[in-house]
């Protein structure tokens, strides 16, 4: 294939020590991946992809498109194997996890193109997040022991705070797929946030929101690491949300991380204006 | 062992008849990305058709065929267009469900237009083309000119989709309808003509099947319909090598597993097979892994 | 009243429904006592409720899970014949009919639940077309194994045999399952309140699953199954669930059938009988409970009155029409806008064209 012969990209030293917030440095990170990779055939999809989290920081995963951020998220979730390399969430190793155990474990995600449960009810999409939070089982469920009306009780309830970061307890009973597409965002966020997350992983979610939306996200997007005490790793084109609210920024080009850092340095640093805006005429 | 010969032989060429079928379920499935169930009961028009040429109008058996192929072409166009095509952009189960409607629309109009009594096709391939091993084992004519009319239908299909321009269109509709349409390939008439293909082929098969086994009724068609689909499933849908390797499979499995096990299990044998490829290479024996875009 | 209309939609919709159902029985029952009811409805009133269990179990399978059944009369079949010899085998042990059909229901669930389980293995692992040829398997080999079953009674108790009618019985022994012969002289047991109290639970079960925790998941892998995996719903588990339920339903249903029936046969069962449930589910509207209960209804009862009897042999051309209208109305982009332009146009007629 013609993309592993490829020049390799000029690398600028790879900072050794991951941007961590000066609140987390003194943790571990909650995410570490070390020299992780996928190939699809004889494609390398991502490649020697080094990166941590800090307990409560807000990063965010920048690149061109086609660069392989997505399939950063499909590997930390699994939906993907990574074919190299190992992901340590909070120091445990999720090699032989699937999707559902590495959520079960804390890493809960959106989607770039919206997945919701979109002939449910709003409530019932978030309950779903809740759905390992409910304790009650089948039996209850089907005869109605008192379990069920209090592990429902319980739930709504929850859902109902969830939803209220952004102010969307009255569309509670509206269906998902009927919603405007900003608040289908927002409602995505909020079910990924009802799994009890450590990490939460957000694929573009500011896209298709105009200004003042993004304004608002990025504050509610803060407002939840406050809340939660949560980490958040973010995919994310528009720059003004990027540089706003991330810590610590890390470049991906053709699968390889070209840089990483705060994002005073990252706008400064040469690579990445080469991969934005491409190579500069000598002279 | 002569047994056990000429059960191999049976197996091939009751194959062979699959195989056809087969590649009308693996084209339609590679381009359309549909199941359609109805195939099957295409065989069993090109069949009626065949068989009233041949029996009511005495027309040579091999008019009876071409007419049988006209017919079951305009006929896979029809279906395509009035059942199908509204229904492109619909969750398969909408179009699986219209295909099962298509497949009982055409059996119960048989039943109707024709009657749900036996009609027994004309013998028009008899008699022994070999006799080996002192004419212990012999091999029927049927035999051979359902294997001679497998493999070249094979041969040209292979040649049709791979050097001329129609057949390049496909292989480009069934990677990438999208950018197919948009190098001017015209995608509606490319999807008509697969089935126009699928349905001539399964018209010659019908007839190929009538000629082993020559009980017509207006079911004929569903269970070799739903047995190649277990053929085209087992050799890898949407392969043409697929649906020949599997056909000559899953006949040899049908008449190996009838005469050693179990007449009367013999069809829950096949479909034990099925199940069990489902299970172990749910992409076949030629087919391709797809992987699904999150 | 005023109650009703300020319930949740989808709760009002499940009262209503349990509502009909009762309705519909208080009327039918004193008129089966009196005997006012035709014959052929007086003899259809069991099977009409086997059918409505059926619709609504396939129903869970297709509307509320999302996933394409065609071997659903497999599991009313090994429902039909387990309940049968076991109400033929236990008929001096319990003599008292009611119980014994009750029995002879439970068990009927018991096996087709056990044998949706087991099918749901292979299941599990599929999507969409090959999970739903694979059912269809299924449901040829259910036909192909009853088909080969011999079982007798003696006083040891029950004796089988596969392939071979010979069947070794004691003294006093007899045959009750004679292979492709099936199941003659059954004791017909079977009553209209029975079939009453079957979908009444049926209901129950549906709409109770449908409103917990277990069900949310079920309709979460029908609208997507990656977003459900990503919130950690455990996709084996929940699609299992619903096949076996479904599967089970569809037993006790075959049980009742059987025991209101004469004689039963394998071939009964076959893909046919499949496809005319699968009618009545798309017909009625997937998820649609009610939907399926009167599609069911009306479509046992209708071929059977006097006057349709006549057109007997359009039915199933009728119902393959019905079929692909059905999926083009509702899928079809051109269509579904011409019937979504009828139905706002009277929507905005009503609301005095606002917005």
């Amino acid at each position: 294939m013609a993309m592993s012969k490829r020049e390799p990209t000029k690398l600028v030293p790879v900072p050794s020590t991951n941007i961590i917030p000066e609140r987390d440095v003194d943790k571990s990170p909650i995410l570490e991946c070390r020299h992780l990779g996928i190939d699809f055939g004889g494609l390398t999809a991502v490649n020697e992809f080094n990166m941590a989290i800090g307990r409560t920081e807000i990063a965010g995963l920048i690149g061109p498109n086609g660069a392989g951020k997505t399939t950063v998220f499909n590997l930390l979730t699994k939906v993907y194997q990574p074919t190299r390399g190992t992901i340590l969430l909070d120091g445990v190793d999720t090699h032989s996890m699937s999707t559902v155990q590495v959520n079960k474990a804390g890493i809960a995600r959106t989607f770039q193109n919206i997945r919701l449960f979109s002939n449910l009810s709003v409530e019932d999409n978030v309950k779903l997040g809740l759905h390992n939070h409910i304790d009650y089982g089948l039996w209850q469920g089907l005869f109605r022991l008192p379990g069920y009306w209090k592990g429902e009780k319980v739930a709504h309830d929850r859902a109902m705070e969830l939803l209220s970061i952004f102010d969307m307890e009255d569309l509670a009973d509206a269906k998902a797929g009927s919603l405007p597409y900003g608040a289908q965002r927002r409602l995505e966020i909020v079910r990924a946030l009802a799994t009890n997350p450590s990490l939460l992983l957000l694929d573009e979610p500011a896209a298709g929101m105009n200004p003042s939306e993004t304004a608002e996200l990025m504050e509610n997007i803060v407002k939840i690491r406050d809340t939660f005490q949560i980490a958040v790793l973010l995919i994310e084109h528009d720059m003004s949300l990027v540089m706003g609210i991330c810590e610590g920024i890390c470049v991906l080009n053709f699968g390889q991380i070209i840089a990483k850092g705060t994002p005073d340095e990252i706008q400064a640093n040469p690579a990445v204006i080469e991969a934005y805006l491409g190579k500069q005429k000598e002279g | 062992m002569v047994i056990f010969l000429s059960r191999l032989i049976n197996g091939i060429s009751l194959g062979s008849v699959y195989a056809i079928i087969a590649l009308g379920y693996t084209m339609v499935y590679g381009i359309a990305k549909m199941l359609n169930f109805a195939h099957g009961d295409v065989i069993m028009v090109g069949a009626y058709v065949c068989f009233f040429a041949v029996a009511n109008y005495s027309l040579p058996p091999l008019v009876g065929v071409l007419l049988a192929m006209v017919v079951c072409t305009v006929l896979g166009i029809v279906i395509e267009r009035l059942a199908y095509k509204p229904l492109r952009q619909a969750p398969s189960l909408a179009v699986l469900i219209t295909a099962i409607g298509v497949s009982y629309f055409l059996q119960n109009g048989a039943q109707l237009l024709w009657g749900s009594n036996n009609k027994m096709f004309p013998v028009f391939l008899n008699g022994d083309a070999l006799s080996l091993m002192d004419g212990e084992l012999r091999v029927s004519v049927a035999t051979v000119v359902n294997v001679v009319a497998c493999v070249a239908i094979m041969l040209v299909l292979s040649w049709f989709t791979g050097k001329t321009k129609m057949g390049k269109a496909m292989r480009a509709c069934s990677e990438d309808k999208g950018a197919a349409q948009l190098m001017g390939i015209n995608v509606d008439t490319t999807i008509s003509m697969t089935f126009a293909i699928g349905s001539a082929l399964a018209a010659v098969a019908g007839v190929l099947y009538m000629s082993s086994y020559p009980i017509l009724v207006p079911t004929t068609g569903s269970m070799p319909g739903i047995k190649a689909f277990t053929a085209a499933v087992f050799g890898g849908i949407g392969s043409i090598p697929g649906a020949l390797l599997g056909g000559l499979l899953l006949g040899v499995i049908e008449i190996f597993a009838g005469g050693y096990i179990s007449t009367q299990l013999q069809n829950a044998i096949v479909f034990a097979v099925l199940i069990v490829v489902l299970l172990v290479k749910p992409s076949g024996l030629l087919g391709k892994q797809i992987r699904e875009k999150v | 009243m005023k109650k009703l209309r300020n319930m949740n939609p989808a709760v009002r919709t499940n009262f209503l429904t349990y509502a009909a159902v009762l309705l519909a029985f208080a009327i039918l029952q004193p008129m089966s006592m009196a005997g006012k009811l035709s014959p052929t409805l007086q003899g259809q009133l069991v099977p009409v409720c086997a059918y409505v269990v059926m619709a609504l179990s396939l129903n869970l399978t297709v509307g509320v899970l999302g996933e394409l059944s065609l071997g659903h009369a497999g599991f009313m079949s090994v429902g039909a014949f387990s309940g049968a010899v076991a109400a033929s085998a236990l008929q001096n042990a319990i003599p008292s009919a009611w119980l014994r059909l009750t029995v002879a229901m439970l068990i009927g669930a018991l096996f087709a639940g056990m044998v949706g389980t087991l099918i749901s293995v292979p299941v599990l692992r599929l999507n969409g077309d090959y999970l739903a040829i694979v059912t269809l398997a299924f449901g040829q080999i259910i036909k192909s194994i009853v088909e080969n079953l011999y079982v007798g009674v003696d006083g040891k108790g029950l004796h089988m045999s596969f392939l071979q009618p010979t069947v070794k019985l004691g003294e006093g022994g007899r045959m009750i399952l004679n292979g492709p012969m099936g199941i003659p002289n059954i004791s017909k047991i079977s009553t209209f309140l029975a079939g009453f109290v079957l979908i009444m639970v049926t209901l129950a079960v549906i709409f109770n699953l449908v409103n917990s925790r277990s069900g949310r998941a079920i309709m979460a892998l029908r609208d997507n199954r990656i977003a459900a995996e990503s919130v950690g719903i455990n996709v084996t588990k929940y699609k299992m669930m619903a096949f076996v339920i479904s599967a089970a339903l569809a037993g006790a249903a075959g049980a009742l059938f059987a025991l209101g029936q004469n004689t039963i046969v394998a071939s009964k069962f076959d893909f046919n009988t499949s496809i005319l449930i699968l009618v009545y589910v798309v017909l009625g509207g997937q998820g649609k409970m009610w939907g399926s209960i009167l599609a069911a209804s009306f479509l046992t009862i209708l071929p059977e009155t006097a006057m349709m009897r006549d057109l007997r042999d359009y039915r199933m051309l009728a119902y393959a029409i019905v079929l692909i209208l059905v999926m083009l109305a509702t899928n079809s982009p051109v269509l579904k806008n011409f019937f979504g332009k009828l139905l706002r146009g009277k929507d905005e007629a009503k609301k005095g064209g606002v917005k």
